[in-house]
């Protein structure tokens, strides 16, 4: 098979799926729908990984299928494409496997569910948006996939839409992405503007010459390519839940488990990282976004790391946990590392799916119970799901041993990314210095949280074992505070059948089992290609770096820097120990004072709080003035209300004239006949005359 | 000029007519009376035009009174039959309370 064919079909098998599952799910039944999305995205997947494989050893050339003109207008073209280069092939493997694994998972996770067709190909089409996005040759094709995996995560965060929550979220996620899009959709158009054309092919080679274009205003010289890269960013914000932006992505979790680890997770979130490096030519020559980048990444990273600490909803931990991380992908691209932020994104999709599918299992073991503080000693219960979260949650802390360079996946990646902003940093850059302090403090937290998470889901007392004494375990927990009350997820699960936890069917098991794989590994062997000594060979200049890239060799750092994340990990751990096991309630002794860093933290920096006293506020008032004064008042006033309100009191003026007497009308007609005569009888007079 | 002339029956016409109109507005009690009045007025157009054809020699005025007659003959018989109707589904034929049209 040529490799044009081969990624043709790697791309349209899932919205082929997704077709026949979304439009004769329910005549061909649950069983071949499932069958039929999950088989063509295992089939995908096993593509993409040919695909890889031939692009990395450099079997394959990069190239691009054009399928079909797109838009054609001037010099505004746009072509349906596939764009198969280094980039675009590690986000392949990784959209591909973990939704294949996810397909197959969820055939457990929503077996209980009524309307399995309707998931699935929601499923399929997302992936399908998603290797539009990542396969885009030009911007056109870039928004449309943008867009598709926007409505795909719309669709499935809302998949229960009986639950009013699960539709607010939906609805939340959408219009903040909307926001970000604004600013997409202006970057391309200022993209358009300063290089006349929107092809990545043609926009690249000329950066360089447009580098000094741009506006003196105020005293600034601003440059264009710096505002274009500032937008385009602002809608990677909104894609990857970054701070200001990120609203939408812990309440996100209200779609199902599955959902949450492949859109919230492990691909869509991750767009926006991919976007900025796929785009490295251009913020190469835009330091001012690059160090936007790094300062909302950054920031992000701590913001998302601290707020973790205080949730208590397992699924929200991971959410904020995610955010986390994405922060960090964007401090290492904003410094110049886009090497290690594609590695961060690669090793996170890993551990960060399995970390959501393993939380899956534990609150399908739990009975759809996602309080953690309902949880406790379920390592015995569920060992596997134990062992695999263990295994993600080594990965996500960055476990391993530097200068041997033995660890966990996201030991090489995150590791790289602290040593990059370091490297940043002592070659002068500012916001280098904040990245790497952020991020170490943001590592420690990671490991708190993380560890916390462990110790109070599977280590510690059982909760669940008078909590779930009675048949309806639900409505018996202390429903205190309003944020974890409406995640029950609604599937009838019959409690009375199993009141004690269960370990999750093998066929979610063996897609945990195939995660946790990666999340050992995939650091390790692709440690070298990614950041490493094969990276030129291995990138082929998929990434641009001006100069060399970001990436440190261990002859830049001094052994301090080396350490440190290690040691805040290990800060972190034994913190989480010594809160959670050592002296098991502390947790939830520091919750009940209520103290102000704890509110803070819990309340989510106020952020929601805050949004509704501004934005919501405001644009209810402004709604109110249009909708009441304008529309209302003026509008229907002077137009269709008024003209109904003076037809209705003549209508009921005349009216009155309506005797309802016979006489009363015979007596008219005969008038009316007088009168008619005798101007007859004038106007014969008169004409005879 | 002696004996019965032109005058004497338009005369007999109009008083009939205006018995017949007044038989329409003043009368508050009977939907029957109005009927009968309407009957009067056509009475008396109809005397006007047999007198008219006598006066002028000409016949036509003698067949228009015979179609003004069947036609009163068909109208009296559905108005009377719309009585009857109105009758059974009021309960009585009071002129002053019929007044659904009142708006």
């Amino acid at each position: 098979m040529s490799p044009h064919l081969l990624v043709t079909i790697l791309v349209f098998g899932p919205l082929t799926g997704a077709i026949i599952a979304g439009l004769f799910g329910r005549r061909i039944g649950d069983t071949a729908s499932m069958a039929i999305t999950t088989g063509l995205l295992f089939l995908s997947c096993f593509l993409g990984w040919v695909t890889f494989v031939n692009v990395a050893t450099g079997a394959w050339q990069h190239f691009t299928v054009h399928l079909a003109p797109f838009i054609d207008v001037g010099a505004f073209q746009s072509d349906w494409s596939v764009r198969i280069d280094t980039l675009s092939a590690v986000m392949l493997i990784v959209v591909t496997t973990v939704s294949a694994l996810v397909h197959l998972y969820s055939w457990g996770y929503m077996a209980d569910d009524d309307s399995k067709p309707r998931f699935f190909a929601y499923l399929s089409f997302f992936t399908f948006a998603m290797l539009a996005l990542v396969t885009a040759a030009d911007f056109m094709q870039l928004f449309f996939g943008w867009e598709g995996v926007g409505l795909a995560s719309y669709l499935l965060i809302g998949f229960w839409f009986k639950k009013p929550t699960a539709n607010a979220a939906a609805i939340k996620a959408f219009v903040v992405n909307r926001i970000g899009d604004f600013g997409f959709a202006l970057g391309i158009i200022t993209t358009f503007w300063v290089f006349g054309t929107i092809r990545f092919a043609e926009i690249f080679p000329q950066v360089a010459a447009h580098a000094r274009q741009g506006w003196e205003f105020a005293g600034h010289q601003f440059y264009a390519v710096d505002l274009a890269c500032a937008l385009l960013f602002v809608g990677a914000m909104g894609k990857s839940a970054q701070f200001f932006l990120h609203t939408w992505l812990p309440d996100a979790m209200e779609g199902p488990t599955p959902v949450s680890a492949l859109i919230h997770a492990a691909t869509m979130v991750t767009a926006g990282v991919y976007m900025v490096c796929l785009l490295s030519p251009m913020f190469e020559y835009a330091p001012t976004a690059k160090a936007i980048v790094v300062v909302i990444g950054a920031v992000t990273a701590l913001f998302a790391a601290t707020v973790g600490l205080a949730q208590n909803d397992i699924k929200r931990v991971i959410a904020y946990s995610t955010c986390s991380q994405l922060g960090y992908m964007f401090m290492a691209a904003g410094v110049g590392a886009y090497q290690a932020s594609m590695f961060h994104l690669f090793t996170h999709a890993f551990f960060k799916g399995l970390l959501f599918l393993a939380a899956g299992s534990v609150i399908n073991a739990m009975h759809h119970e996602q309080d953690m503080r309902a949880m406790g000693g379920l390592w015995k219960k569920t060992p596997i799901t134990y062992a695999v979260m263990l295994a993600g949650t080594l990965a996500i802390t960055g476990v391993g041993i530097p200068y041997l360079d033995v660890g966990f996946a996201g030991f090489y990646s995150k590791d790289a990314i602290i040593n990059a902003a370091y490297l940043a940093g002592s070659q002068g850059s500012g916001v280098g210095w904040f990245a790497f302090v952020i991020g170490i403090v943001a590592a420690g937290l990671t490991s708190f949280y993380s560890w916390r998470l462990i110790f109070m889901t599977f280590h510690g007392t059982p909760k669940w074992a008078h909590a779930h004494g009675d048949a309806h375990g639900h409505d018996a927990h202390a429903r205190a505070d309003a944020q974890v009350e409406t995640h029950d997820e609604p599937l009838e699960h019959g409690h009375d059948d199993h009141a004690e936890p269960h370990e999750s069917p093998w066929v979610m098991l063996v897609p945990l089992l195939l995660l946790a794989l990666g999340a050992v590994v995939a650091g390790a062997v692709f440690d070298n290609a990614f950041i490493g000594e094969g990276r030129d060979a291995f990138w082929k200049g998929a990434i641009f770096n001006l100069g060399k890239p970001m990436l440190a060799e261990a002859s830049d750092l001094n052994p301090y820097v080396v350490w440190a994340p290690l040691t805040v990990t290990a800060i972190g751990f034994a913190a989480a120990w010594w809160v959670y096991i050592l002296n098991e309630g502390m947790g939830a002794r520091i919750a009940a004072r209520k103290g102000p860093i704890w509110s803070f933290l819990y309340n989510k920096w106020y952020f929601d709080e805050l949004y509704d006293a501004t934005f919501v506020r405001a644009a209810r008032w402004l709604g109110d003035l249009f909708w009441k004064g304008g529309d209302q008042k003026i509008i229907d006033g002077l137009g269709p209300d008024g003209v109904s309100a003076v037809s209705y009191a003549l209508g009921r003026r005349t009216g009155r004239l309506q005797t309802g007497y016979v006489y009363h009308y015979a007596f008219v007609m005969l008038m009316g006949v007088v009168a008619l005569l005798a101007y007859g009888f004038w106007a014969f007079a008169r004409g005879t005359h | 000029m002696s004996g019965v002339g032109l005058a004497h029956y338009l005369t007999v016409a109009a008083i009939l007519f205006t018995i017949g109109v007044f038989g329409i507005f003043v009368n508050r009690k009977n939907v029957i009376v109005i009927l009968m009045s309407i009957e009067l007025i056509l009475l008396a157009v109809n005397i006007n035009l047999v007198a008219f054809s006598a006066f002028l020699h000409d016949v036509t005025g003698q067949i228009f009174a015979m179609i003004v007659l069947t036609v009163a003959a068909a109208e009296a018989a559905v108005g009377l039959a719309i009585l009857v109707t109105f009758f059974r589904n009021r309960g009585d034929i009071a002129v002053d309370d019929a007044s659904v049209m009142k708006g």
